[in-house]
């Protein structure tokens, strides 16, 4: 609820500040306040502290896990501006209105979080997603840009109909947007609205896939991510995707009962294209930029997993795989930002130039690839183990292991360039203390590579 | 305390090195240190010592359990006697940053500790996988002409060995009592016949890569030649015994009913391995690829010698894991210290290594009698205890097995033949009388393989309790 109204709030605060502050570097640090005063409401709710509290009627409902994903996500879009600030400034004149927008998703996020209603879903898909459609816009004056937005856009509004069809559905069969209706509906047993309701979990289903770009509703992704200024791409397959995932698990850890074995096959179905399509394509990209789109689809296809099963263990696989991915990934657009161009052969002779910024895009391939010692490795862990423990085959897995060694050709071909082809890196001018920034990410990567704990413990408090 | 020590001692020298920007102030931290963790393991051996046992990530039920039997303490003592003796041989070869080389490869030393420690197939899995990871980055950036490449196609397939492994594992986690990966509760679990030879085929996947057992060691030949000498060393001298280790330590105990089930298809691949490999090695020009070669056809016929299941011939192959990685040894810093004087590595342009350096020529012939297993050499022991084992097993198995024997004559009398025998060639007549580290390292070398030649009762009562272990229980 705090994150809810303090969210918005801060949002029309950033939006004013364009009018008043010139000075980029300023609405930078207002953006990093406005963030930590989000951050600390956010966690003043967890100890019972509300800015206003009045009764949802059922909307929305708190849990821990709901609050400790708000936090960890606006943990992470600190950083994200911490180290991206001055990359944003060059795109616009102004750079407070994409912080605006930016509170703005995060006020999505906070719904996404925290739903308990299906029209809540909407609305907080919704929130979450116009703002990137603006974001992916964001170069003007790139034809690129302007085409990746109004794909995005025309696509995102289509798989929002669906979306809304598949409510539309689930209302007529059960009477309620409530989430647990049709579980409830399916044990009092009104059979012939069976039909009816399981269409409607499939439409609402395919429509969640289209937001966390799972295959096959994944085409948009490769031509967003890559039209889209770098930055933004970052944002938008980090946080925006973490929130899709939670949502999804909200969504579909009750409502999977009411599809009973067809949800099993339409999952697998659905996590099996994933990892092929988004690995076997990765292989044969040329640039770095839309090799990372399709291992974000790649990756998609390993968080899906935590759908699988039923137990507690999901919730922890997906907090700790969305935070280790989004990390991970932050880390590494913070460095293809700094590139002069996407190719691998940019990278050639990093390690030679840069040894420091090359050891941490190393550390974030690792992390991707899920190389033990960084916090991939526990990602792709608990993901399998939550799998097995759900009672999936032990083929599933192989796939899934197949696959990632799969997905080391592509992640090392960037290491291979930094370390083992000589050559000039195609690399812009650093900043003194990015490379430290980055340090700090790859650090946090490695401690979670060994003590996962330190994040997951919080959320049996 | 001790065993922790494995682990660090490399861990804060590689992490020191970093730091370190001279060469030659370098290339002396390495050595020391990599002494001292000799001396810690010379210490082992005659002190008790206890099992480090720590919590670790109670969430997932696992501990960071070190623990050392006979099995361990062989190894543990190998990968001692290894690293400072490269470092020591190796030390006037150039490499450039030489620091991060070396920090790389105490890293791996690290790694190649742990796993010969670990009492948790998580940590187990953790450091299998520390081991890989900094010998990748050596032989990609020190590597020879085609190393990217080629590293390549060994990092992808021994990962995806190591990744059916961890699938194995999380699969046995799900099966135990306890859900934890202690090594006890694995032997405990509850698995039906099925489910046991699924869980077996993806340890075994696994280990076979490492091995690497014929047909998956396509990887083997081009990694060592490619890779820096010193790297190809701690390869084919130490890295190789992960896979043997891993059939010892977990594979058998784990996993008894599959493994007699599949005794006799490994065997006979092994077999096929062996006589492969020395029919390939009788046609090797080159001395690199020639050991090479000749290491796969020894790792196969250890690894026969484990799945014939009796008690003989496994130990033969505990006795085998050391005096195979000292000959071995022995072998490439020869080979090295020709190669680097000589800048060939063909037989062909070599000859009268005898009369232009005979101490050299004296030590490569000693190695070299020890490769074929004579008696009075080390492996003489080894392989007549494995031999007979597979007697036992099979005497068709064991004919077409012996015949190695013969064979592995051949090539390696070949080669003492051209490089040490002949007219003096153009390149030989270029070499000076190698730097004193490596002579001191390679006369104390093959000291050890006499000495445990004729004596190898240390050996025998060092291994007694994995023994014991496999065979009483």
């Amino acid at each position: 609820m705090n994150a809810i109204i303090v969210s918005t709030l801060l949002g029309v605060i950033m939006m004013f500040c364009s009018w008043g502050i010139k000075s980029q570097q300023v609405q930078k640090n207002i953006a990093l306040i406005g963030l930590f005063i989000l951050i600390i409401a956010n966690l003043a709710q967890s100890n019972g502290w509300y800015v206003v509290d009045f009764d949802t009627k059922g909307m929305l409902k708190y849990n821990f896990f709901g609050l400790y994903a708000n936090t960890l996500l606006f943990v992470l879009t600190f950083i994200y501006v911490w180290i991206n600030g001055e990359e944003i400034a060059k795109i616009t004149s102004s750079s407070a209105d994409f912080y605006s927008l930016f509170f703005f998703i995060l006020c999505g996020i906070s719904i996404l979080t925290s739903f308990d209603n299906l029209l809540m879903l909407f609305l907080g898909i919704e929130i979450l997603s116009i703002p990137l459609y603006i974001l992916t816009g964001a170069d003007k004056k790139n034809m690129f840009s302007n085409e990746a937005a109004l794909k995005y856009f025309l696509m995102g509004s289509f798989s929002t109909g669906i979306l809304l069809l598949g409510i539309t559905f689930i209302y007529g069969a059960t009477g309620s947007f409530h989430l647990t209706a049709p579980v409830v509906s399916i044990s009092t047993g009104i059979a012939q609205e069976q039909i009816l309701l399981s269409t409607g979990l499939i439409l609402l289903f395919a429509a969640m896939n289209f937001k966390v770009s799972a295959a096959p509703f994944h085409f948009w992704t490769p031509d967003v991510y890559d039209g889209a200024p770098t930055v933004f791409t970052s944002f938008m397959a980090t946080i925006a995707k973490a929130a899709g995932f939670i949502a999804f698990i909200n969504v579909f850890n009750s409502q999977h009962k009411a599809l009973g074995y067809s949800w099993t096959l339409l999952l697998t179905f659905v996590i099996l294209s994933t990892l092929l399509v988004g690995n076997i394509i990765a292989v044969f990209q040329r640039s770095v930029k839309r090799m990372l789109a399709y291992s974000s689809i790649a990756q998609a296809g390993f968080m899906l997993f935590a759908l699988y099963g039923k137990s507690d263990i999901n919730y922890e696989s997906t907090l700790l795989y969305a935070v280790v991915y989004s990390i991970a990934t932050i880390g590494i657009f913070a460095v293809l930002v700094k590139m002069k161009e996407n190719s691998f052969e940019a990278f050639n002779g990093l390690g030679k130039a840069h040894p420091l910024l090359a050891f941490t895009t190393t550390v974030f391939l690792f992390s991707l690839a899920g190389i033990p010692l960084t916090g991939g490795f526990f990602a792709k862990y608990y993901m399998l183990s939550a799998l097995l423990k759900a009672g999936a085959g032990l083929w599933l897995v192989l796939v899934a292991v197949v696959f990632a060694a799969i997905s080391i050709y592509y992640y090392f071909k960037i290491i291979q360039a930094m370390y083992f082809t000589t050559g000039e890196p195609a690399i812009n001018p650093l900043p003194s203390q990015y490379k430290y920034q980055l340090l700090t990410l790859a650090i946090l990567l490695l401690v979670l590579g060994v003590f996962p704990n330190l994040l997951l413990n919080y959320l049996y408090f | 305390m001790m065993l922790v020590s494995f682990l660090f001692i490399p861990i804060l020298a590689a992490l020191l090195l970093l730091f370190i920007k001279n060469n030659k102030t370098a290339q002396w931290v390495a050595i020391l240190f990599s002494g001292l963790s000799l001396l810690v393991a010379l210490l082992m051996l005659i002190t008790p010592t206890a099992d480090f046992n720590i919590a670790w990530l109670p969430n997932l039920n696992t501990r960071f359990i070190l623990h050392a039997d006979g099995l361990s303490k062989i190894l543990i003592l190998l990968t001692a006697i290894s690293f400072p003796a490269i470092l020591l041989t190796t030390a006037n070869n150039e490499y450039k940053n030489r620091n991060v080389f070396l920090s790389l490869l105490l890293f791996a030393q690290a790694g190649l500790m742990g796993v010969f420690l670990a009492g948790d197939a998580l940590l187990f899995y953790f450091f299998w996988e520390l081991a890989l990871i900094p010998i990748y980055f050596l032989c990609s950036i020190w590597g020879g002409e085609k190393r990217i490449a080629i590293t390549f196609k060994f990092f992808i397939y021994t990962f995806l060995g190591s990744l059916f492994m961890l699938a194995g594992i999380l699969f046995l986690n799900a099966h135990t009592s306890d859900h934890s990966f202690l090594i006890n509760s694995f032997i405990h679990a509850n698995l039906s016949g099925g489910e046991q030879v699924t869980a077996f085929a993806l340890f075994f996947i696994a280990f076979a890569i490492k091995m690497p057992i014929f047909p998956l060691h396509t990887w083997q030949p081009d990694a060592y030649e490619q890779s820096p000498t010193a790297v190809t060393m701690v390869m084919s001298a130490v890295m190789v015994k992960m896979g043997l280790y891993g059939i010892l330590r977990w594979l058998m105990p784990l996993f008894p009913a599959a493994f007699m089930a599949h005794t006799h298809v490994v065997v006979l691949l092994s077999v096929i391995g062996i006589l492969y490999a020395s029919f390939i090695a009788i046609r090797q020009d080159d001395i690199k690829r020639l050991i090479a070669y000749s290491s796969i056809a020894h790792i196969g016929l250890m690894n026969a010698a484990l799945f014939t299941h009796t008690q003989i011939a496994i130990q033969g192959a505990l006795i085998q894991l050391f005096s195979h990685g000292i000959n071995v040894l022995g072998l490439w810093m020869v080979a090295d210290i020709i190669e680097q004087q000589t800048g060939t590595r063909s037989m062909q342009q070599m000859g009268g290594l005898a009369k232009k350096q005979p101490t050299l020529a004296i030590l490569l012939v000693g190695f070299a009698l020890a490769n074929i297993a004579l008696p009075l050499t080390n492996s003489f022991v080894g392989e007549f205890l494995m031999f007979t084992g597979l007697f036992q097993f099979n005497p068709w198995m064991a004919a077409c097995a012996g015949v190695s024997v013969i064979l592995a004559a051949i090539y390696t009398l070949n080669l003492v033949q051209k490089v040490a025998y002949g007219a003096i060639s153009e390149k030989i007549n270029t070499m000076q009388s190698p730097n004193k580290g490596a002579q001191v390292v390679l006369i104390i070398l093959l000291i050890i393989v006499f000495a445990t030649g004729v004596y190898p009762q240390p050996l025998f009562s060092l291994t007694a309790d994995t023994l014991q272990e496999l065979f009483v229980k």
